[in-house]
């Protein structure tokens, strides 16, 4: 009708629904579809508050609330020559790998770290789905190693989170020689007598749980995980029948006898700690040994007890 | 004769001087020798040349031709005494894995392998060399029992995978396949493997880590299938050539990977053409790398075994 109907309404109208909805800001469980809040969805470790889904969470984050305080150190990874094979599908793989660095933040599918988890020194490794799929190549197999050397030498033990599609691709057969050259890092874990523990979290497939992922002391999986060596898809595409509900499934194979126990992630780290003190026969975690804070350090430092006490108090 | 696809040619030539030989046997007159020798030379100079230079697509083929020597003929021909021995204690017996206690050359040795069958009731018994959980575990039952003994251990590769089926998850496939692994870097006796025809992953893997390794001139090893690779990454399984190409999984390119320590010469026109000397050839060459490991300590092998393997890759092709 006028400039205040064709212009100046719609104007407002999207600033204000901007506003208030910023797409960012919210995540749609993929498994129920509640929308959630970006900082509700973080605050319970990226389940859904709804239904309990585990959503993937990166590397960085999983080990801000794992490690008392947030606060872990990164263990320097060997840098494998890049690009070993020259690898070429659709697209070069150093500029498929420069798309995964720029998108992720990370340099690679693996991120390992040594800190205290309820006081208990540790070493931890977590394998990034978001990175390439979490596929295993040189870079992985490397850091595997120089978690497991690094445990060695602190005499700590190794947790380690794996979440991947498999072997990556585009480094081959030498993707391939990571399942001997883990498996190497896992048997130097149990020749120093450390424990090693592996959390199986969505999804761990293919030569990543045919090495490694398969070879822990204990084995936990997150609720709902699929894991397997060979896919869904592929076994029904060769025995030609439909698969069970639930099949390949964590408690499928807890049921199965391939793991240990299924835990929620947000009881997980109570349950790390519970399990490692034992194993490494220390006295049971005093539950919330740290002091709460008073307003003033709070004041001064909001960040850091903020975490702990969010690490260390798990919701349900 | 089975031909490939890409010995079409060839076929037409032997064929036709074949063709002249039974022609002559009808007809005593008939003097056709002349040209079935020129035939002959000209099926050599095209099967040389076709084997020259075989692309890496072409080289899958040829190892996973239907007449090339599978692990059986190797066993038969190059060992003596071969007793399987038989069950995983588990579960049940694998087809798909050959093992037992056998002599070379008159000394005992532990052989292992993966047999892929040579007919279609025997494919079907062998489930065409793809393992379940009971062949994994079998081998690390017959590696440990070698272990315990001071026998050296023999494995001959040739899979397409390990079988990706309902039972084989359900009892751990994953599992097998790791703990074989580790078995093999485990064992304090010498570990010699070959591959035969087709290396396929993990499957592979689980027998071939080992302190020496060989291959075939014409066999591939491989994280995974051209096909595999052509669909999941091109999203087109017709891709295949090009995965084959992109995947490095020939022996000349593993050699050069450092992934390999040598590779055995085939028969003109690949190990199917003259099955004996192919599987002789691997026997003198298997002799050979058992010779290089003789009288090293228990303690000697696992700690340069594993060495080996963490070494590995470090280089990239410009090794």
């Amino acid at each position: 009708m006028n400039w205040i109907t064709n212009y100046v309404r719609p104007r407002i109208n999207s600033l204000f629904s901007r506003r208030e909805m910023p797409e960012n800001l919210w995540t749609k469980c993929p498994e129920c579809g509640t929308m959630l809040f970006h900082r509700e969805l973080s605050d319970n470790l990226n389940v859904c508050t709804n239904c309990d889904h585990h959503l993937a969470i990166t590397p960085r984050r999983r080990f801000e609330a794992l490690f008392d305080g947030g606060i872990f150190s990164e263990v320097k990874v060997p840098e494998p020559i890049s690009d070993p094979l020259h690898f070429k599908d659709q697209k070069r793989y150093p500029d498929r790998m420069k798309a995964a660095q720029k998108s992720t933040g990370e340099k690679e599918a693996m991120l390992v770290a040594e800190g205290e988890i309820g006081r208990t020194p540790i070493v931890a490794a977590a394998q990034d789905f978001t990175f390439m799929g979490g596929s295993m190549g040189m870079y992985v197999g490397n850091a595997i190693i120089a978690a497991a050397e690094r445990a060695v030498k602190l005499k700590r033990p190794l947790v380690l989170f794996s979440a991947a599609g498999g072997a990556r691709m585009q480094e081959g057969i030498l993707s391939l020689m990571q399942m001997p050259r883990t498996t190497v890092a896992v048997q130097m874990l149990k020749e120093a007598g450390l424990p090693y523990i592996v959390v199986l979290t969505h999804p761990t497939t293919g030569g990543v749980t045919a090495s490694y992922a398969m070879l822990g002391d204990v084995h936990i999986a997150e609720p709902n995980a699929l894991i397997c060596f060979a896919g869904p898809r592929v076994i029904e595409q060769t025995i030609r029948e439909k698969l069970p509900e639930g099949f390949q499934r964590a408690e499928y194979l807890l049921d199965h006898g391939m793991l240990d126990r299924v835990t929620h992630r947000v009881k997980m780290r109570e349950e790390l700690i519970t399990i490692l003190r034992m194993l490494l026969n220390m006295p049971p975690a005093v539950a919330g040994d740290l002091p709460k804070p008073d307003p003033e350090t709070e004041a001064k430092a909001p960040e850091e007890p903020a975490q702990a006490a969010a690490a260390s108090t798990p919701k349900t | 004769m089975t031909y490939l696809e890409f010995e079409k040619p060839l076929a037409e030539i032997e064929g036709k001087a074949e063709e002249l030989r039974a022609l002559a046997r009808q007809n005593e007159e008939m003097d056709v020798e002349k040209e079935a020798v020129a035939l002959d030379k000209k099926a050599e100079a095209m099967l040389r040349d076709l084997y020259k230079d075989l692309s890496p697509w072409r080289k899958c083929q040829v190892a996973r031709h239907p007449t090339r020597p599978h692990c059986r003929d190797y066993i038969k021909q190059l060992f003596t005494e071969f007793t399987p021995l038989a069950g995983d204690r588990n579960f049940a017996d694998d087809h798909a894995v050959m093992g037992g206690l056998a002599r070379l050359d008159g000394k005992p040795v532990m052989v292992i392998g993966h047999e892929k069958g040579h007919d279609t009731a025997s494919r079907i018994e062998r489930n065409f060399g793809m393992a379940r959980p009971e062949g994994y575990r079998k081998a690390i039952r017959l590696m440990d029992m070698a272990d315990r003994f001071g026998l050296p251990v023999v494995t001959l590769i040739d899979t397409p995978g390990a079988y990706p089926g309902k039972g084989a998850e359900e009892r751990g496939q994953s599992e097998a396949i790791a703990r074989s692994t580790e078995k093999c870097l485990q064992i304090g006796v010498p570990l010699v493997a070959v591959v035969i025809g087709e290396g396929g992953s993990g499957g592979a893997v689980a027998f071939a880590t080992g302190d020496r390794v060989a291959m075939l001139e014409h066999s591939v090893y491989s994280v995974i299938s051209p096909e595999g690779c052509a669909s999941i990454l091109w999203k087109d399984s017709e891709k295949m050539r090009e995965a084959a190409e992109a995947l490095r999984l020939t022996a000349q390119d593993l050699k050069k990977l450092g992934v390999i320590d040598r590779i055995i010469q085939e028969p003109l026109g690949g190990a199917q053409r003259d099955r004996k000397a192919a599987v002789a050839s691997v026997g003198s060459e298997i002799a050979l790398m058992l010779g290089e490991l003789e009288g090293k300590k228990p303690a000697e092998l696992i700690r340069a075994r594993r060495k080996k393997f963490l070494d590995m890759g470090s280089k990239g092709l410009s090794a």
